[in-house]
């Protein structure tokens, strides 16, 4: 078991005959299963071509009729990024991971209120991601496949490489992972941290979760104040940007202090008070998560 | 992206907004010559900068003459402007906004933001106009009223007339009031803008409803449908260092300490700060050198760090994923020897080909320190800053 994603999971990838979609959609099919995953490609010109081997259609909904895919992965460039993933929602596949970096937050705000509005079933991650990976089964995204082990400790982060050095941190300690899951940097996204707790809570092959936020919004207080009464599996966590200065974008376009809100010591201080074990140092995300087993 | 209030002025004008008449200025003499052609008897001499808090730190002034006008506008342009938000060393002012006078019966705030949580545009709005909006948050957080906007049909009358009742708009300015707020989210949606404020919106003692003052911030990832906005960037506003990684596709930003960061993923580089804190030194930038990181980039991000005054040691923390160490370690060796490196460097990398990463810089013959693991590397790189090997 694992969450989200897993070895019959059937993924399109959008944007597949770019260079960075040709690249990671080569390192994913190279992954695990990822041979008999990764079944299908979209680009409305090249349709009826294929890339290396995986056959391209003109659109989502074609790929689904005739491969069954049931995921999609966005590496879309940001001006046709969101109507992308509005594509693979029509085409109601039951996730859609969009890595593209760099969307305007009003196409996210439009293709957010449609979802609602029309009460889509399909689930977001990202954008602005690294992806999600169950190892040993399936990758969907950039995240480097070789630092995973097969486990039972839950990663949940939004960051990419941050993601990465916790998982380090867990393999070298022999703690392998269920799924590791990037929900993103973008201040408009999919699925949050209390979505992805929710998924570990329920999956019977988690026995832990890291949880990995960072500055700006308030994301991480609302997770930790569903794990409080809700959360049957020990959390720990690890905000980034102490040393943050208000109203600076720390790289990410969601990872800055307004108007007072969203510091690393408030949302460590929720955190704690919640009853999630908190580090503030990220060397030592591994060890943390290993005392509370 | 920031823009001056007398551009933000401009933008809410076509959409509708009141404003006072204003004229932007670059010299002294054609302040005068603004004021001259305002006409009235009161003006105020704004200084234009990117920060907020100028009248508190003493950049906006009212004039009763125009010998006052010539006076203010001297003092003003060229001075270094100190506010809360442009740190110690303060805002060369460059530019001047003369406005004519305005008869002030009340002070509101109105504000628009993106609020994440409920993944909409926000407005939010105060009777505290005309004050640090962030102490009323965080004071009296009754008197802020929000609105969350739908982002198809927009502001509604009825939502917009009773925002404006709330923070005391008297009844018969209430469709002035409501003209002002549709018009705000007009132009924040349209431009893509990030931050819409108007602090204080005034009613006049005849009962106008006019914008005093005005910010807009955008999306930088929007820019792209924007090249009139983009013109209105003024480089002479953001910091040489910035810019300058900018253009190598860096994510840059200077910090006060003494110790240069080069990391890959924001998080991360987040990460590294908070460890270099945590160990007893102090970061002296964040920097962020993406995915695809080559040479060139690397180069390029050692000469930025370099520059700040007061760089004591570097960090480089690598995680490789689909970055290879081998292609950083020789990006870093490369790196220190076209800058001739003059302060200690401490590498940390991990990830893919990480063994021959070390390999590289170990037979390099350049002094570099190695570490293992993040704490390491914080606390070989905070005692190198201090001078201790």
């Amino acid at each position: 078991m694992s969450i989200l994603i897993d070895r019959n999971t059937r993924v399109v990838t959008q944007g597949i005959t770019g260079k960075t979609g040709q690249f990671h959609t080569r390192m994913c099919r190279e992954y695990a299963n990822g041979k008999n995953c990764f079944v299908a490609g979209v680009n409305p010109k090249k349709a009826g071509e294929d890339f290396e081997g995986i056959p391209i259609f003109a659109n989502v909904r074609e790929a689904k009729e005739k491969t069954g895919v049931n995921v999609s992965v966005v590496y879309v460039p940001p001006p046709g990024a969101a109507a992308a993933i509005w594509e693979a929602v029509e085409a109601d596949l039951d996730l859609v991971i969009c890595i593209t970096e760099g969307i305007p937050v009003r196409d996210m705000i439009e293709v957010r209120d449609r979802m609602r509005k029309q009460n889509r079933r399909t689930l977001l991650l990202g954008p602005n991601c690294p992806g999600t990976i169950t190892p040993d089964e399936i990758k969907i995204g950039i995240m480097p496949g070789h630092i995973h082990r097969k486990g039972r400790i839950g990663v949940v982060s939004r960051s990419g490489t941050l993601t990465y050095e916790a998982v380090g941190q867990l393999t070298e300690l022999g703690l392998g992972q269920s799924s590791a899951v990037g929900i993103g940097g973008d201040p408009v996204n999919g699925l949050k941290h209390i979505d992805v707790l929710k998924l570990f809570n329920d999956d019977p092959n988690t026995d832990a979760v890291v949880m990995i936020g960072e500055i700006g919004g308030s994301d991480e207080e609302t997770a930790a104040l569903w794990a409080k009464d809700h959360m049957k599996k020990p959390v720990v966590g690890f905000i980034a940007g102490v040393t943050a200065p208000p109203g600076k974008r720390m790289g990410h376009a969601g990872a800055i202090i307004s108007g007072g809100k969203g510091t690393a010591q408030e949302k460590l201080e929720v955190m704690a008070a919640c009853g999630i074990k908190v580090t503030k140092n990220p060397a030592e995300m591994g060890k943390l998560l290993k005392s509370v087993l | 992206m920031k823009i001056h209030e007398y551009q933000a002025k401009e933008i809410l004008r076509r959409y509708g907004v009141t404003t006072p008449k204003s004229v932007p200025c670059f010299s002294v003499d054609e302040a005068v010559k603004a004021a001259e052609q305002l006409g009235g008897k009161v003006w105020v001499v704004k200084a234009q900068i990117h920060a907020g808090g100028r009248g508190k730190g003493g950049g906006v002034k009212v004039a009763k003459s125009i010998a006052e006008v010539r006076d203010w506008a001297s003092k003003i342009l060229g001075m270094q402007l100190k506010t809360h938000q442009t740190g110690p060393e303060g805002q060369t002012v460059r530019r001047l906004l003369i406005e004519e006078g305005a008869d002030i019966r009340k002070e509101l705030y109105v504000g628009m933001v993106v609020d994440r949580g409920t993944q909409k545009v926000v407005l939010m709005a105060s009777s505290e106009g005309g004050m640090d909006i962030e102490a009323v948050a965080a004071n009296t957080p009754e008197k802020i009223h929000k609105v969350m906007i739908d982002p198809v049909s927009g502001l509604a009358d009825g939502d917009a007339d009773d925002v404006a009742r709330k923070i005391g708009v008297p009844d018969a300015s209430v469709p002035q009031a409501r003209t002002i707020l549709q018009s705000l989210y007009k132009a924040f949606w349209d431009t893509d803008a990030s931050l819409a404020e108007i602090n204080p919106m005034i009613v006049t003692g005849d009962g106008k409803v006019v914008a005093l003052d005005a910010k807009m911030n955008f999306d930088s990832n929007a820019l792209f449908r924007h090249p009139d906005i983009v013109e209105m960037r003024d480089l002479d506003e953001e910091d040489p260092a910035e810019i300058e990684a900018s253009k190598f596709d860096l994510s840059y930003i200077s910090l006060d300490g003494n110790i240069g960061c080069l990391v890959n993923g924001a998080g991360l580089a987040m990460a590294t700060m908070d460890t270099i804190k945590l160990y007893g030194g102090t970061p002296a930038n964040f920097l962020d050198v993406g995915g695809g990181a080559t040479v060139e980039k690397v180069t390029a991000a050692f000469k930025i760090m370099l520059r700040h005054p007061g760089l004591k040691a570097i960090l480089v923390n690598i995680f490789g994923g689909i970055m290879k160490c081998d292609t950083i370690a020789e990006g870093v060796i490369a790196a220190a020897k076209e800058v001739k490196l003059s302060v200690p460097l401490v590498v940390r990398m991990k990830g893919t080909n990480e063994e021959l990463g070390r390999k590289i810089l170990a037979e390099s013959g350049l002094p570099i320190i190695s570490a293992n693991n993040m704490a390491e590397a914080a606390e070989r790189v905070v005692a190198a800053a201090k001078g201790k090997n």
